[in-house]
Parts: structure tokens; C-alpha cells; sequence
């Protein structure tokens, strides 16, 4: 974000397309990566991360349209891209019988090098799991598997990483122990793109692209796209909260109403009256409705309130 | 949905779950330490902590999977130690990671999970044609699991766990990477599901979804560190939020035993 406009981007993606069979898992996305961003793929599975992941680290080829990494094209350059790229697949791809250390030893002789050689490199990761080198991968907690297989994927030094939900079915402290490594990386001057299917973790990338059946629904920084939502948008609160639902979705003007932990989103379809106008007329609705505790006030939208609001009908819509 | 003290909140309608000093040990590691609670029948109980607390041993001493080394369970009236089986016919399970048999058609799988509960073809039959008409997904009753989207599946999932009208279903991480819409919508369902007298115990990563739970507990190596509704929790550790009492919960964790 804060290279200048004429550096050569790390990532440079146009018209990107990928089909397999009669499915279109990548429907023409057009992006770029700064050098030394950290940039971040959301969405829920299914998306198009992973196949977008594999396309860019030379694992699978697009269908149509152009994708190169480092200045290098994805298809013609790849065995050069191998040697350069750190991949962290979505699925834990390391060896569960070998030890932790074991794991990582393999990795760097893969490349050519060793884990001395590397040690800087790896070296505030590995400090964390250091205290089981000697355990079976397979018998690691889920955080430490992640935090195992990032040192795999950073132990050859390369110029930037790719990680496919690497926080995806881990405990909350976990990823967020998980998201304090990236900014260190980060800080070294890494470039990182990661995918994520959790919206409360796009603000830790510099900038974002939510991503949705194979599209792109936005990208810009995470303020810039929570601040994109186009109305006001309210928070409502009562101690019955199902009653609430109920009642807050049979109101004539309720545009939409979700759930979002201990409140609920309100949108109103009157997209152009302002929020205290709406939220006192929404009070009194709940007044009538015997909601006397109920309390309505206009609250700024977050990354997930403004994916909901591009995502439009979502994949199990008939239900 | 046999509405058995469905939330009428009575007293003296017997818990769905009721454990004391639930211990279990693996060699010299206490996986759960004497884990004492209840769980109401009818209520939407969230099942918290980080990984590798303890919550999946939990789990599988309270669906009859894994006998406890100490301590004292009762699942929907039975015990874990002497009626693992009466357990399992009066229980659901779904997890995000297995559900459903991606190879046989939507229906098919009803069918599997209707004959392995012993109901009738008349049951299995009718009540396969309640829960497509309800999911609004009669449209794909043919076609393979593993080409249905993630979000249906998720739904579909949910209800063939119901299927046999279970007293109690466990939801083990049920939303995992599903789309914020679907996931809110799968919510829904679980309300429905406790509204109808079924208990809901759940697991998530999601702590938003832990206010949407009547009460919730959280692991912390092996003892349950937190217990009580969203607001008596949070009020508890001074909280905003029961992000924040779990992060303070699990930084508080001895160093080491988030390995096991």
C-alpha cells in the first residue's frame, strides 16, 4: 500500500478464468499485489480461493486469461516461480509421522538448504514450537500444526507466500497469535496473500478482496469496503432475541435483518432517510409491539455487514 | 422433537445432560478434569474453548464414543458408562467435516441414515418428503451430495441428523467456512430445532455465534474456565464480549498443553 505507483506489482492477475468441467470456479477476476502487501482473499468455501491459490502457485493452470507472480508468468515461468514462491495449502500437507523437526528438515532439503542456513528466517516461528521438535506433526493441536507449516513454506527464503485459510477450524486465540506472525513477516517486507473465510480477520490485511462464486465483489482496504455499505445501518436489542427477529423482520419498511452476535442488523428499504429518523421509528414499532426494553442505535457497518450486502442471494438460497 | 419439557423451562423436567466430575485420561495427560454441568432440556448450549482443551474428548464421552476414566454422565437420561447405545439411538451428530456421503444422492443419504435409526420406509419416506419440501431442495433430491453447494449441504446435514427425532443433537463446528447469509440462516434452524423441545449442543470458532446460545461454557485445559449465559459470562469477567473472555480465558492457559 505504501509502495510507490511504479514499482511492478508481486501479483498481477487480468481476465482470470477457470473452469472445470461445466463449473466456473474462476469467472474472468482482474487484480494486483503490491509488493510488500498483505493482502487477503475473503469468502466461504467454495468461493474460488483455493483454485485461484493453485493457479498462482503453478499447481494449476487458468482457463483462460493471464496471471503472473513476481513478473513471472505463471504458466511459462514456473519452474523458475517454484523455487520463489512459499505455499501453504489449505489442507495440513505435512508428513504426520515424521517429527516436527523431522518435517522441517525435509522442506529445506527439498529446496536445497538446510534449517541452519535458514534459521533467521524461521527462526520467531519456530521458537514457539521448538518445545515439541521431537513430537509426531500429526499429534500437534491445530494452531501448532499451522504455525508448523508456515516454517515449511518460509524455509527456503521465498519472496512471497501464499496461504490458503491457514486459520480456517483454529480457536480464536490461536489466529490471532496466528495473524501477529504475518504482520511480523510482513514487517520483514514479505509479500503475503492469504485467504480466509472469517470477516473478522480482514482487518489485519492491507487491503482486501471479498470473493464470492468465482468474483470478485470488491477490493480496496478494509475501512474503505465496511465504509462502501450504502445505508444506515442499525443495531437493535431486546432480552427476547427470537421474539426480535420475528418482530423486526415483520416490520413493513425492514430492508434486511440479521443476526450479528448479541444485537441484530437492521437495514431499512427507505435507503435515503437517516438513521435516527429510521431508528426512532423502528423504536416505536417495538414499543407497540410490547418490546419496552428494546434499544435501537445507529452503529458503523463491518467488513461482513458489507459482503452480505454484495454477496446478494447466497449458494443455498431456495431454503 | 418428542417436545419433553420443550422450554417450558420447568424445574423438574430432567436435564439432557447432566455430568459430574467427568474425568478423562490419556497415559499421565488429563484430556478433561472433572468436568461438572448441565444442560437443560430444550436449550441452545455452546460448547466453547480452544483446541486441544478438551471440547472433542468432551464430546466423545458424551455421545457414548469413549468411555470416561471417572466421574459420573447422563446423556438424555442414560448412562455414558452402561447405555453407550441408548445414548447413540437418542442422540444427532453432524460435524462440518463429516456429514453426509458426498457420493450418494441427497436422497440415498436420507435413506441410509433413516435405515441405520431403524425407521420404517413408510417413516423414512415421509418424513424425507417434510424435510426437502421444508429445505425447499426437492429439486436436487437426485443428484450427488458432493455437487449440491456447501450451504445446502450444511442444511441438509442438520435436518438428516434430526431425522430420527433425536432428543438431544451434537454440532460439532456445524458453520465452519459456510457464507455469513447461509450461516445465519443455519442459526435459524437451530433456534427452530430448540423451539421444537430438541437440545442443541454445539461447537464453533465463531464467537458472534456464542451470544446466539441461551448459555455457554468454556474449556480451559481440561476444567471448564466459564459458565452461564452470554451476558452472565461477559458480566462475570467484565467483558464486552465473549471474544474477549476467551481470549483472557485461554491466555491464562499453562503454557505446553496447547500442543496436545
Amino acid at each position: 500500500m505504501t509502495m510507490p505507483a511504479s514499482a511492478a506489482p508481486a501479483v498481477s492477475v487480468l481476465a482470470l478464468t477457470r473452469r472445470f468441467d461445466s463449473t466456473i470456479a474462476l469467472d474472468g477476476i482482474s487484480f494486483d499485489v503490491a509488493p510488500g502487501e498483505l493482502f487477503g482473499f475473503i469468502g466461504p468455501d467454495g468461493a474460488g480461493k483455493t483454485t485461484l491459490f493453485r493457479i498462482l502457485v503453478t499447481l494449476l493452470r487458468p482457463t483462460a486469461g493471464h496471471a503472473s507472480v513476481l513478473g513471472l508468468d505463471v504458466v511459462t515461468g514456473l519452474w523458475a516461480l517454484r523455487r520463489r514462491v512459499g505455499y501453504m495449502p489449505g489442507r495440513f500437507s505435512l508428513y504426520p509421522d515424521l517429527s516436527v523437526e523431522e518435517n522441517l528438515r525435509f522442506f529445506a532439503s527439498v529446496f536445497g538448504t538446510t534449517v541452519e542456513a535458514e534459521h533467521e528466517m524461521i527462526a520467531p516461528i519456530y521458537g514457539q514450537i521448538a518445545p515439541f521438535r521431537d513430537r509426531r506433526a500429526g499429534a500437534l493441536s491445530g494452531g501448532m500444526k499451522q504455525k508448523l507449516a508456515l516454517c515449511c513454506a518460509l524455509v527456503h527464503r521465498p519472496d512471497i507466500l501464499f496461504l490458503d485459510e491457514p486459520t480456517t477450524g483454529v480457536d480464536a486465540v490461536s489466529r490471532r497469535e496466528f495473524w501477529d506472525l504475518l504482520a511480523q513477516l510482513k514487517a520483514s517486507g514479505l509479500t503475503i496473500v492469504v485467504s480466509t473465510p472469517y470477516m473478522d480477520e480482514a482487518d489485519r490485511c492491507d487491503r482486501v478482496a471479498l470473493i464470492q462464486q468465482g468474483r470478485l465483489l470488491a477490493i480496496d482496504t478494509p475501512a474503505a469496503v465496511a465504509a462502501s455499505f450504502d445505508r444506515p445501518l442499525l443495531a437493535v436489542r431486546a432480552a427476547d432475541r427470537h421474539r426480535l427477529l420475528r418482530a423486526v423482520r415483520a416490520y413493513p419498511h425492514a430492508n434486511t435483518v440479521y443476526p450479528f452476535g448479541e444485537a441484530l442488523h437492521y437495514t431499512d428499504m427507505r435507503a435515503h432517510e437517516s438513521a435516527d429518523v429510521v431508528a426512532r421509528e423502528l423504536r416505536a414499532y417495538l414499543a407497540r409491539e410490547g418490546f419496552a426494553d428494546a434499544e435501537v442505535s445507529p452503529i458503523p457497518p463491518t467488513i461482513e455487514d458489507s459482503f452480505m450486502a454484495r454477496m446478494g442471494a447466497p449458494e443455498g438460497a431456495a431454503a | 422433537m418428542t417436545g419433553e419439557g420443550a422450554g417450558e423451562g420447568k424445574p423438574t423436567a430432567a436435564p439432557a445432560i447432566d455430568a459430574r466430575d467427568l474425568t478423562r485420561t490419556f497415559g499421565a495427560f488429563t484430556a478433561v478434569d472433572h468436568i461438572t454441568f448441565t444442560v437443560r432440556a430444550g436449550e441452545v448450549f455452546g460448547f466453547l474453548g480452544a483446541n486441544g482443551a478438551g471440547k472433542t474428548t468432551a464430546i466423545r464421552m458424551l455421545t457414548g464414543l469413549l468411555a470416561p476414566t471417572s466421574g459420573e454422565a447422563r446423556v438424555a437420561g442414560y448412562d455414558v458408562y452402561t447405555q453407550a447405545e441408548a445414548i447413540k439411538r437418542n442422540i444427532g451428530y453432524m460435524s462440518q467435516k463429516f456429514s453426509l456421503y458426498e457420493d450418494l444422492t441427497v436422497r440415498e443419504n436420507v435413506r441410509l441414515y433413516g435405515g441405520i435409526y431403524d425407521l420404517s420406509s413408510r417413516e423414512i419416506r415421509e418424513r424425507t418428503h417434510r424435510m426437502l419440501h421444508r429445505l425447499g431442495i426437492e429439486q436436487v433430491a437426485g443428484e450427488r451430495v458432493g455437487a449440491i453447494p456447501l450451504g445446502w449441504k450444511q442444511k441438509l446435514a442438520f435436518s438428516v441428523a434430526l431425522l430420527h427425532e433425536p432428543k438431544i443433537v451434537f454440532l460439532d463446528e456445524p458453520t465452519g467456512g459456510v457464507d455469513p447469509i447461509t450461516r445465519r440462516q443455519f442459526w435459524e434452524m437451530i433456534y427452530d430445532a430448540a423451539a421444537a423441545g430438541t437440545t442443541v449442543f454445539v461447537t464453533t470458532h465463531y464467537m458472534d455465534e456464542a451470544e446466539y446460545c441461551d448459555r455457554i461454557s468454556i474449556m480451559v485445559a481440561g476444567r471448564i474456565g466459564a459458565i452461564g449465559t452470554p451476558a452472565e459470562v461477559k458480566h462475570q469477567f467484565g467483558a464486552n464480549s465473549v471474544d474477549e473472555v476467551f481470549v483472557r480465558l485461554a491466555r491464562s492457559d499453562t503454557p505446553g498443553r496447547g500442543a496436545a
